[in-house]
């Protein structure tokens, strides 16, 4: 099977891309749920915070969906240049993250963060390039 | 201390997660050029790589960098600091260019412009969701799916 045509290709990027959309929605939502790390600190000590997080279901799920994304990735610079994934993947990851937040986490995604995620999600594609 | 305060110490946080992110993977970029490529049938030369101490750095870099993010994370959203954190890449832009020696090109000057810009535009407003609604709707969210 050939995995160095466009379409699979696409579909590599695509894994990339919502791999680690997941992996940053989850433990953004594992951090929202734990609340402020400093105070967390203050209360229960560094090795209190510690256990907030790693107990925490959301964060271990995210960090799973990243080691699948950096396993996508290794997978995908296999079948294809550096020069095309890194870029795709880098930037459409910052439009896929606006869109998860907006929806998923229901952040306030305003105007001003449209423009800083595609402002954001073109320059990383300029600087990968 | 309100969630949606961002202080000093706050920025100093992003900025700390930044520039570990930046120096880690400059330091493993370096450490792995020193060490050579890495052939699939010598998977201990990996290991290897981890005694030397520039990717010894690097990983410690970027356990900073992993700890600094889930802080921010506790106290300020997603779209707030992923932009805020991508002036990383200007900074890899700028070691790259005056530690490393390499060239940037005219593009490369576009895109730090680019995400410079982004940046500018987030740190300008609010840096936090109200906290009960938004977790309440992820939950929700998480129980249509099933």
């Amino acid at each position: 099977m050939n995995l160095s045509t466009g379409p699979a290709i696409a579909a590599m990027i695509g894994a990339i891309v919502l791999s680690a959309t997941a992996g940053d929605v989850f433990i953004a939502s594992a951090m929202r749920s734990i609340g402020d790390l400093d105070q967390i600190k203050e209360t229960r000590g560094f090795q209190g915070a510690v256990w907030a997080v790693v107990s925490e279901g959301r964060f271990l799920a995210g960090a799973t969906c990243m080691a699948l994304s950096f396993f996508s990735l290794l997978f995908s610079l296999s079948h294809a240049d550096v020069s095309l994934i890194a870029p795709a993947a880098g930037s459409l990851t910052f439009v896929s993250n606006a869109v998860a937040a907006k929806w998923v986490l229901h952040e306030n995604v305003d105007r001003r963060r449209w423009l800083a995620a595609i402002f954001v999600c073109c320059g990383v594609a300029l600087l990968k390039s | 201390m309100n969630t949606s305060t961002m202080t000093v110490r706050r920025y100093l946080v992003l900025g700390l997660v930044a520039l570990t992110s930046a120096f880690g993977d400059t330091l493993l970029a370096v450490g792995m050029k020193r060490v050579g490529p890495v052939s699939l049938s010598h998977p201990d030369a990996l290991l290897f790589a981890l005694r030397t101490p520039w990717v010894l750095g690097g990983v410690l870099l970027l356990v900073v960098f992993f700890a600094s993010y889930l802080t921010a994370l506790s106290w300020a959203d997603l779209t707030f600091v992923l932009p805020a954190t991508s002036l990383a890449y200007v900074a890899i832009a700028f070691l790259s260019r005056f530690w490393l020696h390499e060239q940037i090109s005219a593009e490369r000057w576009l895109g730090i412009a680019l995400i410079t810009a982004g940046v500018g535009f987030v740190t300008q407003g609010p840096a936090y969701t109200a906290r009960h609604s938004a977790d309440a709707a992820f939950t929700g969210s998480l129980q249509e799916g099933k």
